[in-house]
């Protein structure tokens, strides 16, 4: 028998497969039509900006469009000896532009960003080129200062001549590009950004562990008191969660001042002396504490959820069979609830990460973390593509948590609560 | 939680240790909430309890501060608060609109790339605030939107549906499909279907995720931040431009009220969830 012959047939004639085939099709269009209208919003309005952000991170054509004769002129020079008149003379077209857009004041901010020295030459030269004579720029222009003399500046302008650098980035980790190209490390007293970063994971880190070993026992009690009363202590929990952060955050700025209740009670106690309360605000300890406070039903609410599904005649079977109350919790508890501790803890070290406002608030200076960083300058400093390059690489980090997550534990397990 | 009688007395010492540590970390929990409370009625100008207060007498608490809130003169509360509103609420709208329309399509079984897809729908709850404040400033700065009431309306919407896509997704999770097909083969057609049978049914988490949007969107400081000038200023921008300056009682009875408001939330909050438990048939006890 041939298989043709078998195949079922609808009322239509058609085979019944390939009408199914249609009508599943039919629903995959509806299913993705339904889906199209948020899936489009957020692809043009928040994934194609994050997108523009590694472009502008490494966009660099700002100087290169404002020197477009020089940098033609400077393609067959070697940068070994002084440029030849050429040079000289785009630069000096291109220079005398600038000046009629009123634009000189960037260049000279820019070039000062590759080497220090810059600015004063190039106001020199704004000022001397009106009297310039028509032909031999090269001379004219190095008369100006001496510095204009000096290979080492010419050479800095080329550097500038691609258009993506990757500038940014070395400078978040405190490395630069010296003039020979080597990356080498940032002096010193300018290693800012290092600190940072290492705070930031260091601050992420223990909140984390501060709230898991907060959050485990009374998840643990609430998953296992009656209903009535867990419902009642639930509260504690959600109403801080349901809270603003600014108000939580105002608590404890009330709290930790030094005439604050926590030091009141301190001295009360006679744990402090009156006249020499500590400073628990403006630095690490009221960040600490402010923010395992704000993120601790970050941790609750999942671990929670994992312990309720927990049957209690588990513990009762492992100390029946003679394990001792601790051997039960530790060999048939506590496993049971690793997932509920993998998506607390991410939940938390995530949120942590990328905190802002309660660092900025009660964190001083030695509290506050790399996102003030990238607020800092995309507010004061205006220097955009240096936020997009310090916020993207906290984006990697952050996707790359992301992934040994979902190799370790899974990310399906992660629960609202 | 009684222990049994037969317990010995280590066990006995280390469950009521245990108890103590819990009731420590509960203090932790909702204390600071209600040192906000009494402070917020000071007479005095001072962030600290005064004598007159501990001692309860009726002269050191005052309502100044709610008229300061409410009437000062130099304090744009009223203004912050009518934009907060007008932005959460239109944000909510939005989250729900457009995230209730995509839930439905996610989880139809026909959907083909879910993974991905849904990995992107909810990527700006994943994604650190500030990472995202920056994209949408530089989106909304490229289209005009930057200092206006629909740019930041937008950017909480990107927000706030996550979370409505999530709750609503959970909840169709336990819908029993058969009812729209019976709907449909008794001649409903497919938008009658929707508002009589399926949002009805849904409509606890649909609630629920817009109030997380809504949350969301009355809570946010750090996208507003970036994207809002000196006509769009919101609750959040106020309180925080107060906290930097000076922590003034005003900034306490606001955050009395937003206390209050937030009660009223989780009160709702958890009346939906449990009614969409009871219908989804999940035995509570």
């Amino acid at each position: 028998m041939s298989s043709e012959t078998q195949k079922i047939l609808t009322t239509d004639g058609i085979p019944l497969e390939e009408s199914l085939k249609k009508a599943e099709k039919k629903n995959k269009i509806k299913a993705f039509l339904l889906v199209c209208p948020l899936l489009f919003f957020i692809i043009i309005t928040y994934v194609f900006p994050i997108g523009d952000m590694l472009f502008r991170s490494v966009d660099d054509r700002m100087v290169t469009n404002m020197l477009p004769k020089t940098y033609k002129a400077m393609e067959s020079w070697d940068g070994k000896e002084l440029p030849e008149e050429d040079v000289f003379a785009a630069f000096y077209q291109d220079y005398k532009l600038l000046i009629e857009e009123k634009t000189f004041g960037k260049l000279a901010t820019q070039l000062n960003y590759e080497k220090n020295g810059f600015k004063s030459i190039l106001k020199k030269l704004q000022r001397k080129m009106k009297k310039f004579e028509e032909g031999n720029y090269k001379e004219q222009i190095m008369d100006v200062h001496k510095r204009w003399a000096n290979v080492e500046y010419w050479r800095a302008i080329k550097r500038r001549a691609p258009e993506i650098s990757y500038s940014k980035y070395l400078k978040g980790m405190d490395l630069i590009e010296d003039e020979s190209g080597s990356i080498t490390q940032v002096p010193e007293d300018r290693r800012i950004h290092r600190v940072l970063w290492l705070r930031t994971l260091e601050v992420a880190f223990f909140v984390t562990v501060f709230c898991f070993l907060m959050a485990y026992p009374i998840a643990h009690l609430l998953a296992t008191l009656p209903m009535k009363y867990s419902n009642l202590l639930m509260i504690c929990v959600l109403l801080p969660f349901w809270t603003s952060l600014l108000v939580r955050t105002a608590s404890w700025m009330i709290l930790l001042q030094q005439q604050g209740v926590v030091n009141d009670f301190f001295v009360w106690i006679g744990l402090v002396a009156d006249d020499n309360r500590p400073e628990m605000m403006y630095n690490k300890t009221g960040t600490y504490v402010a923010m395992t406070q704000i993120l601790l039903p970050f941790m609750v609410l999942p671990l929670y959820s994992v312990m309720k599904t927990i049957s209690p005649s588990l513990m009762r079977a492992g100390k029946s069979l003679g394990g001792t109350p601790f051997v039960a919790f530790w060999k048939v508890y506590f496993p049971l609830t690793i997932p509920g501790i993998g998506a607390g803890c991410l939940l938390v070290f995530i949120l942590a990460i990328g905190y802002y406002i309660t660092p900025a608030l009660v964190g001083g200076a030695s509290g506050t973390l790399i996102s003030n960083q990238i607020a800092f300058h995309m507010k004061s400093t205006l220097d955009w593509s240096f936020a997009s390059a310090m916020g993207l690489m906290l984006l990697v980090g952050v996707l790359a948590i992301y992934w040994v997550y979902n190799k370790l534990v899974g990310v399906d397990n992660i629960k609202l609560g | 939680m009684a222990l049994p009688k037969y317990t010995e007395i280590r066990y006995r010492v280390w469950h009521y240790i245990y108890l103590i540590f819990c009731a420590g970390v509960f203090i932790f929990l909702i204390a600071p909430l209600f040192v906000i409370f009494p402070l917020s009625f000071n007479a005095e100008e001072f962030l600290v309890f005064s004598d007159g207060m501990k001692k309860l007498d009726p002269d050191a608490f005052s309502l100044r501060w709610y008229e300061d809130m409410v009437y000062g003169t130099k304090n744009p509360w009223g203004l912050a608060a009518k934009n907060s509103f007008i932005i959460a609420i239109f944000a909510t709208l939005g989250s729900i609109v457009l995230g209730t329309t995509a839930a439905l399509g996610l989880s139809s079984r026909h959907m083909p790339y879910k993974g991905l897809i849904m990995a992107t729908l909810i990527s700006p709850m994943i994604v650190p605030l500030i990472i995202s404040g920056v994209a949408i400033f530089f989106f909304m700065a490229k289209v005009g939107l930057a200092a206006t009431h629909t740019g930041i309306v937008l950017a909480h919407i990107i927000l706030g549906t996550p979370f409505v896509v999530i709750t609503v997704t959970a909840t169709l999770s336990g819908f029993d499909h058969s009812v729209t097909r019976a709907a449909s083969s008794l001649g409903s057609d497919p938008v009658n279907t929707f508002m009589k049978i399926t949002l009805p049914l849904i409509l606890p988490g649909v609630i629920s995720g817009g109030l997380f949007a809504f949350v969301t969107s009355f809570d946010e400081v750090v996208v507003v931040l970036f994207l809002a000038g000196l006509e769009n200023t919101t609750i959040p921008i106020q309180m925080w431009t107060g906290l930097r300056e000076q922590l003034s009682p005003t900034i306490l009875a606001v955050a009395t009220c937003l206390i209050i408001l937030s009660t009223l939330i989780l009160v709702t909050a958890e009346l939906l969830r449990r009614r969409s438990e009871r219908i989804r048939g999940i035995n509570i006890n």
